[in-house]
């Protein structure tokens, strides 16, 4: 397979006053043109890693790794403008919530044609037709008037389907979405995960799902990494989630309430002292 | 006697009106569920009832008295409300037990060193979280702490606002088994709001689902576990959540 993201011991570390603690303790993925889940707990590092690869982290935090590469690029050897280069570019990200990730004084229409100005040059009619065909992708109906509006005067699932437009309209190689769908109304959800998912599979692009939510993991991915604590405690293809075998995985699987619930009471974790 | 009796209530944020003949029942001892999506008002219900949304028409009695336009003692004893976001809904700079004393001092009650005690432990909150700071507590504790002040003045309902959607499953768990107890031994009655169908089919007895400001359905949890919901939109509803595969 050839790899087009591939990481190898990757280390975040935050200084604290107890003296420096690792967020992520040397993880390791291989990624082709493929759709793999990351999903975890709050605090277990799944939102650092996949910040690490856009070099998203900030100091004081550091992120150190053996390798990270991608597309044969090394990503940490690279200066900050080159890096500029990349972002959006060739990977992109989609953030949790619409309503703060997206500028509140630029129309919808300015904001996903900055996406695309920012990486080529293009006249004024092109960046129109391809901002509206970029509308209608992510199944906007009446992208001529969505154009023109502010992002609060448009629904949460709107907002995060500008975003997805805005994030692929430069045709990037790797997505990474960071809990695309957690502010959303359970309706919307599956609509923009299935836009994402088609976007993924008809342009052939790498998928970096991050969620808390397990069973959506499973349905929108081909692989799955579940996390605790900055470590992977499991790998496996997203059909055999279910056949997991780490107890952490078991438990998580267990502890969520099902529809058709007959259980007197959920089974509990047992908490480590650092992760209560 | 029906703990709760809302008949044909109309709710609005000044002019625009957000429900429209809004009416259901809760039985004593009964915990009840109001689903839907976001804007369907299941939460302005909640805050009629609790008089955060003041402008209504129609009528709402909790055990049998009817409700006020606004926030009064008499209501607030024998029904409290959790909210959504425990981050959001304690005061950063109260202890645990200042949190926990505040409603004894407004409503006059003694011995409140007792009670605090007898409250955190009820929720499993150890002792020696009783004289931290918000922040120095996890999600689920603060929850806990939640969940605490709405029972120390010892009510016979609660009103609950998505009280897990903000925690993580393993600790949404836990708060689900919490408040399960809770019910059993002390006989509550709750009003739950959340768009999380397997909560509701946990938790609750009954659920009624909203859309656009009106009540669409009204139906038993046997029904929602079987698939056995009338309304299309119920229906819809319910295969979001199943869709999902089963893991």
């Amino acid at each position: 397979m050839n790899a087009l993201l591939e990481i190898r011991n990757l280390k975040v570390t935050f200084p604290t006053a107890r003296g420096p603690v690792d967020v992520v303790k040397g993880l390791s993925l291989t990624l082709g043109r493929e759709r793999l889940g990351i999903v975890g707990e709050s605090g277990s590092g799944k939102s650092m890693t996949g910040r690490s690869i856009l070099r998203l982290i900030r100091s004081p935090g550091q992120v150190t790794a053996d390798e990270m590469t991608f597309n044969g690029t090394d990503l940490l050897s690279l200066s900050e403008k080159q890096m500029r280069s990349i972002r959006g570019a060739r990977i992109s990200m989609v953030m949790q919530d619409p309503k703060f990730s997206l500028n509140p004084v630029m129309t919808i229409g300015d904001q996903i044609a900055e996406a695309l100005l920012t990486h080529q040059k293009l006249g004024r009619s092109d960046i129109r037709n391809r901002t509206l065909a970029m509308l209608e992708a992510v199944r906007i109906n009446d992208p001529e008037r969505v154009l023109g509006l502010y992002p609060h005067e448009v629904s949460g699932g709107m907002g995060q389907r500008v975003m997805i437009a805005m994030m692929l309209i430069p045709e990037p190689d790797l997505l990474i979405a960071d809990e695309p769908t957690s502010a959303l109304d359970v309706s919307v959800q599956a609509q923009v995960l299935e836009i994402i998912d088609d976007l993924v599979k008809r342009k052939g692009m790498g998928l970096i799902l991050i969620s808390h939510d397990l069973d959506l993991v499973s349905a929108y991915c081909d692989r799955i990494l579940v996390m605790r604590s900055g470590e992977v405690v499991e790998e496996c293809d997203a059909g055999e989630l279910k056949n997991a075998k780490h107890p952490y995985t078991r438990g998580l699987l267990a502890s969520i309430p099902r529809i058709d619930e007959s259980r007197d009471e959920l089974p509990v974790l047992e908490r480590t002292g650092a992760s209560t | 006697m029906n703990a709760l009796a809302i008949d044909n209530l109309d709710i609005s944020y000044g002019d625009s009106k957000v429900t429209h003949g809004i009416g259901f029942e809760v039985a004593e001892g009964e915990s009840f569920a109001l689903v839907g999506e976001s804007g369907s008002g299941k939460t302005t219900v909640l805050k009629a009832i609790a008089g955060m949304a003041k402008s209504w028409t129609g009528s709402i009695s909790v055990f049998g008295e009817p409700r006020t336009h606004g926030i009064d003692r008499a209501f607030a004893k024998q029904c409290q409300m959790v909210f959504q976001d425990p981050y959001g809904s304690l005061h950063p700079r109260k202890t645990v037990d200042a949190t926990l004393s505040e409603p004894l001092t407004i409503h006059g009650i003694g011995n409140s060193g007792e009670r605090v005690d007898e409250v955190m432990q009820s929720v499993g909150l150890d002792r020696r979280f009783r004289f931290r700071f918000p922040h120095q507590l996890s999600g689920g504790q603060r929850q806990r702490v939640a969940i605490a002040r709405a029972l120390i003045l010892k009510p016979r309902m609660l009103l609950l606002d998505e009280p897990t959607s903000a925690l993580d499953v393993s600790v949404q768990a836990e708060i689900l088994n919490l408040l399960k107890r809770l019910r059993r031994e002390q006989g509550l009655t709750y009003l739950m709001v959340t768009h999380n169908l397997p909560v509701v089919s946990f938790l609750c007895d009954r659920l009624a689902v909203m859309r656009h400001g009106r009540v669409v359905e009204v139906a038993s949890v046997d029904q929602l576990k079987h698939g056995a919901l009338v309304d299309p939109y119920s229906r819809e509803l319910t295969s979001f959540s199943a869709s999902l595969p089963k893991t």
